[in-house]
């Protein structure tokens, strides 16, 4: 049950294993081993996609990575369909399902075609001239339209069910390409005992040697040499050899990126493989083997299916035993097509012409293919393929004008000649030199350790390329540390050689022509394309890629740059290195967002920080907010409880009885040393010689502008030792903060800080009945208000683990902050809250803290500073060390503009209506009768209802705020202007008396 | 120096609330290696200068290392260079080094941080894979050999990794990360042996 097309005796693959796959919805019969492109060629199928524009129809250009015609979606289940799938290597598996895109309604008949016939239309720089006006239809018509119609395939609806595995890797010599050169390489480099890691995209080792039938090393057919020769390094410690990998972009100091595609070849895959593998790899030595890409000719429908590369029928017929076509014409400018048409031939395929542009060449293949009896053209050209849906003809002449003869092909073989893959070098920053004779750009000045060995660096023939790559290999090891290998160098028998071809459009196809003669596929670029852009002004390369897209598709113009370069030259008069090659970028193939994003996503998209307490909470039914990283309980509904509800009943409860909180997020920093007190004083605003051991200061930290950093309460445990707290969102910039100014201002102090935000679990417990709740589990600690008075801290026991109690308030109520170590944080919570049930306590969140906090008018930096609030414009004049002569910010806190009239100030505000809460973030305005634009005198920085108050509460942020008490301001809104009058900040117990209550 | 922390050692009667490690007895095994929580252990951050560490390493009964990425390991107590003048001291025997630094008068600063770190072993012939998926350090037993310590990152979250044998690393990082330090791990090791 062989395809049509599939030779019997030709190829490598075993014919006896079948895969069923389907194509828009025909069930087909392939091998195992085949891809896409091969098994549906070898079911005589050319036609798989309409072209981005003009939606002509097209076939396989190639059987690699370059290919920029047969895109597919292929598409495992409602989850997995990935678009624009190179078919020339995507591997067959049995129940593969592909489809064709870019088509509507089907395959053969499209209406987009239209496209074709209008393109006059549709010339180079279409976009930008016709989409200018009229300027409002961009938005509304012109973008969404050509965003329906930009991009190829269909992405999936629902979330990739795969997973993606990622991989850090070091080694000695990295080699990129396995086909003669990097295996050549990789071998030297690995008998000399350093890392190696061997990568190649294809699914088998051996890159040309795929299809170059008159390759024999060492007593053995080429492509046999490299499979054995890959057992062998498989077979080595030292070596890593990676299949189906692709070295996708070259970054800094030898960092390498490779994706693995792991499992898009299985027909079963099963969860435990990952789909794909991102390697990043750090390699001493690079060694870049990454051989040429065949060029096309540029020629009147150049795009018919069934016109490809000289190079991919040979593939096609050597590797996978497939035939291109029945009657095959040939139309070349190098020798390389020669040994296609040799090679169809022998596999009885008939070869209807020969077409050399050159004049005269001679050489064994050519008396080769003629004495195979192929008749050869010389000093002819190709100029218009015919046929729609298929090439059907070659119309040949010769090259200078003359009589027309048209041959019947029902396939067209080209080749252009080769062109370097420069793209990893390019993308290392080495700078690429343009070499006369071949017409080729090379690599030219290296700008990292690596090298470029075979047809990438422009070697030419199989002898000269193994030699230079084994010595590349021993060189590169040898440099990395690697010993004097044992091995012996690949002995070339035999070889073929490839060279010249030519550059840009040919005859037919040339200036003053008007013919879609295809530069760039993918895109859709022709070379009367190249030649407007010229003509329109465009006189860089990188304007006339732009300007005309050559190049841009996602196949990065593998196969257009050169002729692209080649036509833009000509019509400039310029030769071409003056004209200048685009820049090659990362990635070199596309890369699946999957494979970048590896195991950051869902839970591992970012770490989620809980407390010691957060399981209780969770269990209790609490509300959690994020905080930074963190997830904070944000409140504590009972039945029946909205959020607003919980917070009022939280914040009554606290001042009438008492209240647990998990402050653990707090920051936390250990400061110790012989200077710990001086570094304080140093740091923040506030005198720290003189607090004494077990008492507590609040702190300001300022930046060296003079404006609010930071605050937190510290507490004093030993002259040398200081437990300071930070906020939540503060502590790794605080850390960061005081290790700089440790480091780089203050060496000198003998003093060290240690982040301990995680080494204790913080229970707030505030209201007035917060001792009566602690005491009972407090061992060693006199909790009396002579022992121990508002804002100390104490050492001691409570049930029975070490803790450090402070007595602390940010509730304005009687407080203690309960510090034990973390793994005993949720049950001494539990014993806390046991105890607090006896006295009728709760638990409470995020939220009422903030609405107590406000209640007593205490500042929240973040939220009632911005960056730009000083300690004097946030009423915390007094924190500031008035005898000190220096602090971080001290200096700032004298500019003109710190200390001038009219700064805004942190107050209170009172709605009139006492019901309307105020937004936070809304402006204020002193006159709400003036024009708009009003001039904004300030905003609310914190807006609650109080349940305590019986009235809604604000702070904010006004200019002269505390020249205005008892004035009333306007805040206008959307629905309306709310009155408020200034107030002081404070709004319950502004004596303070309930501290000690 | 360490008064404070002398004291709350002094009084030892046993503790009357359960310890709750984070994470405690989760392990995931896959093939080549397994991913488990380790018991908790006695920590100290332990900052110093050098004419302090004669005296510091003879209270701790071991030679604090002074060569970068290395450690030293005496007794169940292993001390980890982190930086010029700091090591983490990791006390698995029980004994508190943090009560050992506060008999020592030279200049020094401990701090106990038994509770903020946790510890995750990964073992296995694939262990260095698994760290490898997300720390990008060269893990080779020529770069990173048995005893070979270093903080560095797994992902997003900062660790500190020892190596303990040829195919076992302690992974210690913060409490709160542990969540997210362990699944990735865990995930990791799924494919670590492919």
């Amino acid at each position: 049950m062989n395809a049509a097309f599939r030779i019997s005796g030709a190829g490598r693959l075993s014919q006896a294993k079948t895969a069923s796959f389907s194509f828009d919805d025909k069930p087909y019969v392939g091998i195992e081993g085949d891809t896409l492109a091969s098994a549906l060629l070898a079911n005589g199928v050319h036609l798989v996609g309409r072209s981005f524009k003009y939606h002509r129809p097209r076939g396989f250009l190639s059987a690699g990575a370059e290919e920029p015609n047969a895109l597919v979606q292929i598409v495992r289940d409602d989850a997995r369909k990935t678009p624009n799938v190179r078919a020339t290597v995507q591997e067959l598996y049995d129940g593969l399902t592909a489809n064709s895109q870019n088509r509507w309604p089907s395959l053969a008949f499209d209406v987009g075609a239209v496209n074709d016939i209008a393109s006059p239309m549709f010339s180079a720089g279409f976009y930008y001239k016709t989409f200018m006006w009229p300027k409002w239809a961009w938005k509304d018509l012109y973008e969404p339209k050509i965003r329906a119609t930009a991009g190829l395939g269909v992405s999936p609806e629902k979330p990739d069910p795969d997973h993606y595995a990622s991989r850090y890797a070091h080694c000695e010599v990295l080699v990129l390409g396995g086909g003669a050169a990097g295996i050549a390489a990789a071998l030297a480099a690995a008998e000399t005992g350093v890392r190696v890691i061997l990568a190649d995209e294809q699914a088998e080792f051996g890159g040309s040697l795929r299809f170059e039938s008159g390759a024999r090393i060492d007593g053995q057919d080429g492509y046999a040499w490299a499979q054995a020769a890959i057992a062998k390094l498989k077979g080595m410690d030292n070596a890593r050899v990676l299949s189906r990998t692709t070295a996708f972009g070259y970054y800094a100091q030898n960092f390498v990126g490779l994706v693995e595609r792991v499992s898009d070849h299985l027909k079963n895959p099963g969860h435990e493989l990952a789909r794909e593998r991102l390697w990043q790899v750090r390699a001493n030595r690079v060694v870049l083997a990454t051989g040429a890409i065949e060029r096309h000719m540029v020629f009147a429908n150049n795009d018919r299916p069934g016109v490809m590369l000289a190079s991919a029928a040979r593939t096609y017929l050597n590797h996978y035993g497939v035939a291109v076509g029945r009657n095959v014409g040939v139309y070349t400018a190098n020798d390389s097509a020669y040994a296609a048409a040799i090679d169809l031939k022998k596999a009885g395929v008939n070869i209807a012409a020969i077409v050399d542009l050159r004049d005269n060449p001679s050489g064994a293949v050519i008396d080769e293919a003629r004495g195979l009896g192929i008749e050869i053209n010389f000093g002819r050209a190709v100029v218009s393929a015919g046929g729609k849906l298929r090439v059907s003809s070659m119309t040949v002449q010769p090259k200078n004008g003359g009589g027309q003869r048209t041959i019947p092909v029902d396939a067209i073989l080209m080749s252009a000649g080769w062109t370097p893959s420069v793209h990893l070098f390019s993308q290392s920053r080495g700078k690429v030199a343009f070499n006369d004779e071949t017409k080729r750009f090379v690599p030219g000045t290296y700008a990292q350790d690596c090298v470029s060995v075979g047809a990438c660096n422009g070697t030419d023939g199989l002898d000269a390329t193994i030699d230079e790559a084994y010595a590349a290999g021993a060189k590169a090891a040898k440099e990395a540390g690697g010993k004097i290998g044992k091995g012996s160098k690949p002995k070339v028998d035999a070889g073929e050689i490839w060279s010249r071809g030519m550059l840009g459009a040919a005859p037919g196809a040339g200036p003053g022509t008007t013919v879609k003669a295809f530069v760039d596929f993918q895109n859709d670029v022709t070379a009367k394309d190249i030649r407007q852009a010229v003509h329109e002004g465009m006189h860089s390369i990188e304007h006339v890629k732009r300007f005309t897209t050559n190049g841009m598709a996602t196949d990065q113009g593998k196969t257009s740059n050169m002729h692209g370069l080649a036509i833009a030259a000509e019509e400039l008069g310029k030769p071409i290195p003056q004209v200048g090659l685009t820049t090659f970028r990362a990635p070199y193939t596309p890369v699946t967002f999957g494979s970048i994003v590896g195991h950051a996503r869902g839970a591992l998209f970012d770490p989620t920080r809980r407390t010691a307490i957060h399981p209780w909470a969770a269990r209790q039914g609490a509300v959690f907010e994020d905080v930074g990283n963190w997830k904070r309980a944000w409140y504590f509904p009972k039945a029946g409880e909205d959020m607003h509800a919980a917070v009022n009943r939280e914040c009554v409860t606290v001042r009438k009885v008492g209240g647990l909180f998990d402050a653990s997020t707090l920051g936390k920093i250990e400061v110790v040393g012989p200077d710990a007190a001086k570094f304080m004083e140093l740091l923040y605003t506030n005198p720290w010689e003189k607090l004494e051991t077990g008492r507590c200061r609040y702190g300001i930290m300022l930046r060296e502008d003079g404006f609010i950093y930071d605050d937190g309460v510290v507490g004093r445990l030993a002259p040398d030792r200081f437990h300071v707290t930070t906020t939540t969102g503060g502590a790794p910039r605080v850390m960061n903060h005081m290790e700089d100014y440790l480091q780089t201002e203050f060496p000198h102090l003998n003093v060290w800080l240690t982040s301990i935000t995680e080494q204790w679990a913080v229970i707030a417990v505030q209201g007035p009945k917060s001792r009566d709740i602690i005491a009972p589990l407090v061992e060693g600690i006199d909790m009396s208000d002579e022992a121990m008075p508002h804002m100390s801290v104490r050492e001691g026991k409570i049930c029975g683990v070490p803790t450090r109690l402070f007595r602390m308030s940010f509730t304005g109520e009687r407080g203690f902050e309960v510090n034990v170590p973390a793994d005993y944080g949720e049950a001494v919570w539990e014993a806390l809250w046991a105890e607090g049930q006896k006295h009728g306590a709760t638990a409470y969140g995020t939220e009422t803290m903030h609405v107590l906090r406000a209640e007593k008018g205490y500042i929240i930096v973040g939220q009632d500073t911005d960056g730009t609030v000083t300690p004097n414009d946030a009423g915390l004049d007094w924190a500031v060390g008035k005898k000190k002569t220096d602090f971080v910010g001290i200096r700032g806190l004298t500019r003109p503009d710190l200390v001038a009239k009219g700064r805004k100030q942190l107050v209170g505000l009172k709605t009139k209506d006492p019901k309307v809460v105020l937004e936070e973030g809304a402006q204020i305005v002193a006159d709400p009768k003036q024009p708009i634009p009003m001039k904004m005198i300030g905003h609310v920085t914190s807006s609650y209802w109080s349940e305590n108050c019986g009235r809604s509460i604000a702070l904010a942020l006004v200019a002269g705020g505390r020249d205005r008490m008892g004035e009333t301001l306007y805040v206008p809104m959307p629905n309306g202007t709310i009155e408020v009058e200034v107030t002081g900040m404070v709004f319950v117990d502004e004596k303070g008396e309930r501290l000690n209550g | 120096m360490a008064k404070a922390a002398a004291k709350t050692k002094a009084a030892a009667a046993p503790a009357s609330v359960e310890r709750r490690p984070a994470l405690a007895g989760r392990a995931l095994s896959a093939p080549g290696v397994k991913v488990e929580m380790l018991p908790p252990a006695e920590r100290i951050s332990l900052r110093a200068p050098e004419a302090s560490l004669a005296a510091l390493s003879k209270a701790l009964g071991l030679t604090l290392p002074t060569k970068p990425k290395t450690s030293a390991t005496k007794d169940g107590r292993t001390a980890l260079w982190l930086g010029p003048d700091e090591w983490m001291i990791i006390d698995e025997a029980g004994n508190d080094p943090l009560a050992d630094c506060a008999k020592v008068t030279a200049l020094h600063s401990a701090v106990g941080i038994s509770h903020r770190n946790v510890g995750i072993s990964v073992a296995g012939p694939a262990a260095a894979a698994t760290v490898n998926s997300g720390c990008p350090q060269d893990l080779s037993l020529e770069a990173f050999p048995v005893g070979a310590a270093s903080r560095t990152i797994l992902g997003k979250s900062e660790i500190v990794l020892l190596r303990i044998a040829a195919d076992a690393f302690r992974v210690e990082c913060w409490r709160s990360f542990s969540d997210y330090v362990f699944t990735l791990l865990s995930e990791a090791a799924g494919d670590a042996a492919n």
